[in-house]
């Protein structure tokens, strides 16, 4: 059998920076992620409610991140940019406005979601218990929402972090970009690099995605 | 027989109505202390949207609801103080499916009537004896029948110790092995002489708890019988009679 290429990863600082470079993914998923939570849960309450010109707007804005590759919204947001309105935004700084834009119009439709599954019974018994509209929404209605949110919530964060892998297009050297990096530079003398270190990417993507993905089954499990 | 107790809910001239349609045009009616009214009616005549009108949970048009010579007015802020004091069973699905039953009771007189936890808990617990569920405490709805559910959600109801109870079809979504639990409850009830106004289709149970029958019709009180026998044997008005037809075969 072959040489497997993991050995390059021991040569010199070559696993250091890849952990660097998961750092910077990672970086960009959090803020990215924190961003959509906040601005998805007022995005999502915006949408369940009446006025039509509100619903109409979110809509539209909800149906564009969906069709729109994100690869496009980068090219846009950091290319398209500089060309037309002169803005020099970093390459992270783009990345990260991209996955909010996008994290938040997925995190709003879910709250929406979540908010319009529960019941009418469920705020007239609490009312007719005598309950103000605070405590029916802080003990009543929001505890039931949290709790159908966080599985699917936390299905899009993985698909959040999973899709940081893009933002090397415009340039930031994150882990799969440092991955090339380390494998062009010893082509030579480890010609199977490629296997070694891009499947040392997958694990790390893994051990990053699994927990998090065997907490949405507990919570899911546990709130059912 | 009631007559002599005090009035402790009053309607005056209720006018309600959704977008065009009118459920009530001008409809009176007084619910004495102690006393058990039962409603019924063909689907539709307004039995619910009264009750919800009752606790304030529908906006009203015209008239006035007076529980204890209070208001009821669901755009005030009093009306959190006047739901106290009505307790309401719907048909289903009003548990708060996050807590257990014991939380579920427990909660609005703690968080509204800032009662004592340990206090309210214990009553709890007696209430829940009586309706034969005391070792079902911290199971969560999810895990009880849709009768227990139900006994669950009259004794949340008598937690808040209310002046009347609203019991909107309690049985309706009820298998029908389970409506004579829940039914049983309820009749206990009316003996220690708590004020109830019951919609219900169980004409055999009408019967035996009410003290009057208020037979609606297109939201007009178009019977109202201080005999339930009398009522059920011989309706007077001829709505009535084809009403009470639909539940016998043959």
């Amino acid at each position: 059998m072959q040489s497997l290429g993991i050995d390059v990863l021991w040569k010199g600082t070559n696993f250091l920076r890849l952990l660097g470079g998961l750092w910077v993914a990672l970086r960009i998923s959090l803020i990215s992620v924190a961003i959509s939570i906040l601005l998805g849960l007022l995005a999502g309450v915006l949408m369940t409610l009446k006025n039509p010109v509100l619903k109409a707007v979110l809509r539209c804005y909800l149906e564009t991140v969906r069709i729109m590759p994100q690869m496009v919204l980068l090219f846009i947001a950091y290319f398209g940019t500089t060309r037309v309105f002169g803005w020099n935004i970093p390459a992270e700084s783009a990345a990260i406005f991209v996955f909010s834009f996008w994290g938040t119009a997925e995190m709003g439709d879910l709250v929406r979601g979540a908010l319009i599954s529960i019941l009418a019974i469920q705020y007239e018994s609490a009312y007719s218990l005598g309950m103000t509209k605070a405590q029916v929404y802080c003990h009543v209605i929001l505890p039931q929402t949290v709790r159908r949110l966080i599985p699917l919530s936390i299905n899009l964060i993985t698909r959040m972090v999973k899709t940081t892998s893009l933002v090397m297009m415009i340039g930031i050297v994150e882990v799969l970009k440092v991955a090339q990096q380390i494998i062009e530079a010893n082509r030579k003398a480890s010609p199977n690099a490629a296997f070694g270190v891009f499947a040392t990417v997958f694990l790390l993507y893994f051990l990053i995605c699994w927990p998090v993905g065997r907490l949405a089954a507990y919570l899911e499990k546990r709130w059912a | 027989m009631m007559e002599q107790n005090e009035v402790l809910l009053e309607i005056r001239h209720l006018k309600k109505e959704y977008n065009s349609h009118t459920v009530f045009r001008d409809f009176s009616f007084q619910v004495h202390k102690g006393e058990v009214v039962v409603i019924i009616g063909p689907s539709g005549c307004g039995k619910s949207t009264l009750l919800r009108c009752i606790n304030g949970l529908e906006p009203i048009q015209g008239g006035e609801i007076l529980l204890d010579g209070k208001r009821v007015d669901p755009r005030d802020k009093s009306i959190t103080q006047v739901r106290q004091k009505i307790g309401m069973v719907f048909q289903s699905y009003d548990l708060f499916p996050h807590k257990t039953v014991l939380e579920n009771i427990a909660l609005a007189p703690v968080i509204v009537q800032k009662r004592q936890k340990g206090e309210v808990q214990e009553e709890a617990v007696r209430l829940l004896e009586r309706v034969g569920l005391a070792d079902r405490k911290n199971d969560f709805p999810r895990q009880l029948s849709g009768g227990q559910k139900q006994r669950v959600a009259i004794v949340r109801a008598l937690c808040m110790h209310p002046e009347i109870l609203l019991l909107d079809e309690i049985t309706a979504a009820l298998d029908p092995e389970m409506v004579r639990e829940v039914l049983d409850v309820v009749l206990k009830l009316a003996k220690t002489g708590c004020t109830m106004l019951i919609v219900t289709h169980e004409m055999a149970f009408a019967r035996a708890i009410a003290d009057r029958i208020l037979f609606l019709d297109n939201g007009e009180p178009v019977e109202i019988s201080s005999d339930p026998r009398q009522f059920f044997e011989q309706p007077q008005s001829r709505r009535a009679q084809l009403f009470l037809q639909t539940f016998t075969y043959g």
